[in-house]
Formats: C-alpha cells, sequence, structure tokens
C-alpha cells in the first residue's frame, strides 16, 4: 500500500509537517516495497484553495491512505470521493507512523476542520 | 457627480454622512455598498420596493463530453476544481466566476449554472432613489453584489452618494472604483488615525480627488484633525460630539429632515464636496 504523509523536508529523517495543504512535500512511502519517494507540493504557495490541489496531487500520486495531523474540509471532500483513507498521526517521527499504521495502530482522523482560507495558522 | 464615503472602520458615521447627505440634495441616489450588513434603508424607510436577485455563473462538465483532459483543472488559479474518478468537483466558495474553465475546455464540456448570492433592493424616500445591496449569509465575497449596484448606477445623472463598506478591502476598492469624490470619516482619536490612515492609503492609490469629514469631534485635542493638517489633508467639515444627533441617529431618523441645524450643517457639507470636486475635475482638465 502507498501512503502520502505531509512533511517538512524532503528526507527521511525530518518530521511530520502540521499543515497539509500548505506541507513544503510529501514522503510517498509503498509499505510493500519500502519505497520512498518526495513529491514537491506545488499547492503550498497558492494563494487558495490549496488543500484541493494538494489532495488532487495525492491522488494522482496513486496513495491509498495518508497520514496526517489535520486536514481542512475542501481537501477531505477531495480525498474522500477519492477513497482515500486519513490517519491521524501518533507523534512527529516519520518512521514511527509508518511502523504504527503497518500495526494498525493509528486512529482514522475525524475532526476535520473548516479551513484556515488565509486566515492565519498553517 | 458620484461621491463615495469610506472610513477605516464601522461605526465612524459613513451612514450618517451618507444618508444625510443624498436627503439635503433636491435629487439623488443613495447606493447601500456596505452589502454585508446595509443600514442605509432603515433611515430612509424606502416605499415602493422592487428585489432582484444577484446571481453568480458557476460551471459544471458534462460527463459525457468530459475526457479528463484537466485543462480546467490546471488553468484554475483558485484551485476551485479537481478530477477525481472521472468527475470534475467544483467547489462552488472557491470559484470566483471568471469563466477561464468554460473558454479553454477543449471539449466544450463545461457550461454554467447560476447561482444566488444576494440581492439588490430599489425604492423612494422622498427626494432619494434608496439602492440597497443584501448579501446572502455565508458568501465569500460581495463583491458580485457591489459590481451589479454601480454597473446600473452608471446612467444616472442625479447625484450618487455611496456609503461604502468598512476598510479598505476588494469591496471596498470595488465601490470607490467609478466615484468622482471620496468622503473620508474619522474620530479624533489615535485609532481613528490610524483607521484614517488606511483610506488615505486608498485614495491615493487609487489617485481619487478626497476630503476629510471629522465626526463626533469635542473640545480640545483632536489627533485626526492633527493627521489632516500635518499631511496637508482638506478638511471638508466637522460634525460635533452631539447627544441630540446620537439619540436621532440611533432612533433612524434622518437629521435634516427633522431639524434646520443639521439641514444647515449637511448642506454646508455639500456645497465643499461640490467645491471640492469641481476644483479638481478644473485643474485635472
Amino acid at each position: 500500500m502507498k501512503i502520502a504523509i505531509p512533511v517538512d523536508d524532503n528526507s527521511m529523517d525530518t518530521s511530520v509537517c502540521i499543515s497539509f495543504g500548505r506541507a513544503p512535500y510529501f514522503l510517498l512511502y509503498d509499505t510493500e516495497t519500502e519505497e520512498n519517494n518526495f513529491l514537491n507540493n506545488s499547492a503550498a504557495a497558492s494563494q487558495g484553495g490549496a488543500g484541493i490541489k494538494a489532495a488532487q496531487n495525492i491522488v494522482d500520486s496513486g496513495a491509498e491512505a495518508i497520514i496526517t495531523p489535520r486536514c481542512g474540509e475542501n481537501a477531505a471532500e477531495v480525498l474522500k470521493v477519492a477513497e482515500i483513507a486519513l490517519y491521524k498521526n501518533t507523534n512527529n517521527s516519520i518512521r514511527d507512523n509508518i511502523e504504527a499504521l503497518k500495526e494498525g495502530k493509528l486512529n482514522l482522523l475525524d475532526d476535520i476542520h473548516p479551513g484556515f482560507h488565509q486566515h492565519g495558522g498553517s | 457627480m458620484k461621491i463615495a464615503v469610506l472610513s477605516g472602520k464601522g461605526g465612524t458615521g459613513k451612514t450618517l454622512v451618507s444618508v444625510n447627505l443624498a436627503a439635503v440634495s433636491p435629487e439623488s441616489v443613495y447606493i447601500d455598498c456596505d452589502v454585508e450588513e446595509p443600514n442605509g434603508y432603515l433611515f430612509f424607510k424606502p416605499q415602493d420596493i422592487k428585489n432582484k436577485r444577484v446571481t453568480v455563473k458557476l460551471p459544471q462538465a458534462d460527463s459525457k463530453l468530459c475526457n479528463g483532459c484537466r485543462t480546467c483543472v490546471n488553468f484554475c488559479k483558485f484551485n476551485a476544481l479537481a478530477y477525481i474518478k472521472n468527475n470534475l468537483i467544483v467547489f462552488n466558495e472557491i470559484c470566483h466566476s471568471c469563466g477561464g474553465c468554460l473558454l479553454f475546455c477543449p471539449q466544450k464540456a463545461i457550461s454554467e449554472k447560476d447561482r444566488e448570492i444576494g440581492m439588490i433592493q430599489r425604492g423612494i424616500s422622498g427626494n432619494v432613489r434608496v439602492v440597497t445591496g443584501m448579501l446572502n449569509i455565508g458568501e465569500a465575497s460581495g463583491v458580485p453584489v457591489i459590481e451589479k449596484l454601480l454597473q446600473d448606477s452608471r446612467k444616472e445623472n442625479k447625484d450618487v452618494f455611496i456609503d461604502c463598506p468598512p476598510g479598505s478591502a476588494c469591496m471596498v476598492m470595488e465601490s470607490i472604483k467609478d466615484a468622482d469624490y471620496c468622503i473620508l470619516v474619522a474620530e479624533p482619536t489615535i485609532f481613528g488615525v490610524h483607521n484614517l490612515e488606511m483610506v488615505y492609503e486608498l485614495v491615493n492609490l487609487f489617485q481619487k480627488p478626497f476630503g476629510v469629514v471629522l465626526n463626533k469631534c469635542l473640545e480640545g485635542e483632536n489627533p485626526a484633525e492633527d493627521y489632516c493638517l500635518q499631511n496637508e489633508i482638506k478638511i471638508l467639515n466637522k460634525i460635533p460630539f452631539d447627544l441630540e444627533l446620537g439619540t436621532m441617529n440611533s432612533n433612524g431618523q434622518i437629521a435634516v429632515r427633522k431639524h434646520p441645524k443639521y439641514r444647515d450643517l449637511f448642506q454646508n457639507l455639500l456645497q465643499a464636496v461640490r467645491k471640492e470636486a469641481r476644483h479638481e475635475t478644473a485643474s485635472d482638465s
């Protein structure tokens, strides 16, 4: 299974980014082959609708699950139509979260927030 | 002549000034562009009311014609579109109704439908035609309602008084775009100076001729007045801090229709505005 995680840098030693739509990169990790790829998040610099564009990019990447601390309404709608599962991270370490997902220890993300829409936050 | 009345924050006296100027003018049009919370009509209590819906265009894709090329998704600068599982998703609140997706679709699969975002109410109150823009609750931007309001006023040969939304953002820019003259209303406090600076920057950016009305003036210090003097800004008139005027205003009464004292005050202000606006046109030509 291919999973996507918003991250602060394009390295396996980086941490989970607190923002979904405006994360600088997405880690694409294949749990079977253990391959990793970093997707440059072209949505990060958008004036608006960053979540929608980021979600579209992730759908296009073929990911089937996402581990993220939070997700806005619009992005969640795109991901729901695409039937991509959203999991909430437990801490900031990428590897820990991947392990936790493999062991079925991550909970589904259920608090979808209304989005920041250029009103502060990240 | 189109006169826009603006200020950096709500409650400074934009509606007081624009309503009374419109009422004191022999024949005029009052346009309430504060579409998020219009209140000018509460003073005028207009008769013969007619309502008109304001709609914006939203794209919709014909799934039989769409081949998923995503030209539209990639074009949309606002990211209002997503293409998921052979379906185009449109985010209504994010769409700016620019029509680009429709224009660029190689398959001609996109058409437009109307979505209501507010309405325009017209009525008459004595010598004043009262036009009010009302934005539906929860809408992201009132700019399309203001556009419609001012489109219709272009043909007007009477005096038009535009009651602007507070602040200096998009909706205010839209409201003053066509104005011949701007009146900035300011309060006599340090906070009032900060608010005045915001709109002062805006009218300069738009290169509009303008003058300041100092509202709620008391004896003693007036930081807004000092600011005007320092920056050589024309002061059109001073409205005193006055319990009687405040009471009338909070009871939804139009001061110039109630009391000759205020009739004189706003008549003088109107004359000052006319003189300034004429002077500006003369020095422009």
